[in-house]
């Protein structure tokens, strides 16, 4: 009796894992010219669904396989520096001028944009939504002392919003300002959840808009919220195990005519997210 | 509640694949936990001392640090600018189980300690008087704390598959290699996605009922 239930435990065990635990074997890194590429990019072109949609036809194309890591801009360029990444897709012009000065990138291409957006309740307590520009919105929102989710992480987001307070000459503190710490789409629901306001790339927003109903775009369209995309290969010079071959091939489908077509073509519920620059 | 039993049935392969690999992931660092995990706990139990039962407490200790203390030591050593940066194991599935390893590994040797501290004094003393073979009483012992060490297996394998510290920083919850149950959780729920991060949970409960009662019907022929 016990030894059969300590088979049937066992078999089940055995049974349940080895095929995976063989299909995880292959998913084993391999040095260069193999045909794994690992992507450190932004949460908002992984939570949009854009990698989604895009990267079945590249890896159909190649035969390559893209292994995503979703973090921030800034979590990403320092992956890519420690060597663990071999290409970033990312967005904060100053960290990737940064990294490519320091040697750490061998080439940057511009990709695309989108837009930042204010996003705060319907009801609007700080009364953004009919000013004129983003340096406004921000100084309003800390004089009503208005709750805003920062995302805090240092993402392209937070680098952005940081841009924008000190435009507005503010250093934002107190209890309304909350830093989350977390991905975009978590912090658009904690806004949702604690009736604040924040700064959201369009993409990720109109991704996870339903679950948030009461929140709505309260100040968008100021050219201050253009948020240019690019991608970088990690040089190979700094970390010879990269995957430089596919990386190339990566950056060449983001900025040739097939890529660039599919940011053109790809919406959700029916908006245009990305836009070609 | 039965909307995410309904969508977890009509799930979609990536859901049933990645609900295979926690558990594939948490069968491996379970099982390789127990080659280190098992002997250093009846290494410290064989003869009492005081540094032996401060060692234990050491163990104790470090069975209860958070995941991501783990994970973070892990991290530091697995990256490539680490110094096993070389293996290649960070953001891969080898990266998830070494972590995963990391914190199994103590809870084992504490609870194999804890069950044989429990055995009569004498049982060791005979052992010593029977002249027999290391091995032998390697074996011997492990057949008298076999409660501890099923209770031990259970523990560790509770304990890798429902962290997400480790499997997150280690894995980087890269779809198709490294998402796991609690990985992909923690990321539904970030999308607003709770009935499907409900679903995986319903699953993560089902499966820790049965592996606990799996294991007590071993235990209750035990008596």
């Amino acid at each position: 009796m016990k030894s059969s239930a300590i088979r049937t435990l066992l078999s089940l065990f055995v049974c349940l894992s080895l095929p995976l635990a063989l299909g995880a074997q292959n998913s084993q890194t391999t040095p260069s010219g193999s045909p794994r590429i690992k992507l450190a990019t932004t949460t908002s072109t992984e939570q949009s669904g854009l990698l989604a949609y895009m990267l079945p036809v590249f890896e159909q194309k190649t035969g390559y396989k893209v292994d995503v890591i979703a973090v921030g801009t800034g979590a990403s360029l320092k992956i890519a520096q420690n060597g663990d990444c071999d290409v970033v897709l990312v967005h904060a012009r100053s960290l990737e001028d940064a990294f490519m000065a320091a040697g750490w990138g061998i080439e940057r291409r511009d990709v695309m944009y989108n837009d930042f957006i204010i996003l705060g309740p319907k009801s609007d307590p700080a009364g953004i939504r009919t000013l004129k520009n983003s340096k406004d919105s921000f100084s309003s929102l800390a004089a009503k002392k208005a709750v805003f989710v920062s995302r805090g992480d240092n993402s392209g987001t937070h680098v952005k919003e940081k841009d924008l307070w000190k435009l507005a000459g503010i250093v934002p503190s107190g209890a309304w300002y909350k830093e989350a710490g977390q991905g975009m789409s978590q912090v658009i629901i904690m806004a949702e959840q604690l009736g604040g306001y924040t700064l959201s790339d369009r993409a990720t927003w109109l991704a996870v808009k339903n679950s948030a109903p009461r929140l709505s775009i309260l100040f968008e369209g100021d050219k201050e919220l253009l948020n240019p995309y690019g991608i970088i290969a990690v040089n190979p010079g700094k970390w010879p195990h990269v995957n430089a071959q596919g990386s190339k091939a990566l950056m060449d489908f983001f900025t040739n005519a097939e890529g660039r077509a599919l940011i053109e073509s790809f919406k959700i519920g029916g908006d245009q997210c990305f836009f070609l620059l | 509640m039965t909307e995410a039993i309904a969508l977890l049935l009509a799930g979609d392969g990536e859901t049933w694949a990645i609900i295979g690999r926690s558990i594939s992931f948490s069968f491996f660092a379970t099982l390789f936990s127990l080659f280190p995990g098992i002997p250093l706990g009846i290494l410290l139990a064989w003869r009492p001392s005081r540094g032996r039962r401060l060692a234990a407490s050491l163990v104790h200790a470090i069975s209860a640090l958070p995941t991501v203390v783990i994970g973070l030591f892990a991290y530091s050593f697995l990256s490539r600018s680490g110094p096993l940066g070389g293996l290649g194991f960070l953001y891969a599935p080898a990266g998830v189980v070494i972590g995963q390893f990391f914190l199994a590994t103590p809870l084992v040797v504490s609870v194999t300690y804890a069950g044989l501290s429990r055995l009569d004094g004498r049982f060791f003393e005979t052992m010593e008087t029977f002249s027999a073979s290391m091995p032998y009483r390697l074996f011997r012992t492990v057949l008298e704390a076999r409660t501890a060490i099923l209770s031990a297996i259970v523990l560790a394998f509770g304990r890798v598959i429902g962290e997400v510290g480790v499997s997150m920083m280690l894995g980087g919850n890269i779809k198709g290699s490294t998402r796991t149950m609690t990985t992909a959780i923690a990321l539904d729920a970030a999308k607003g996605e709770f009935q499907r991060a409900l679903s995986l949970g319903f699953m993560l409960f089902l499966i820790a009922i049965l592996v606990n009662i799996a294991v007590n019907g071993l235990g209750s022929h035990e008596r």
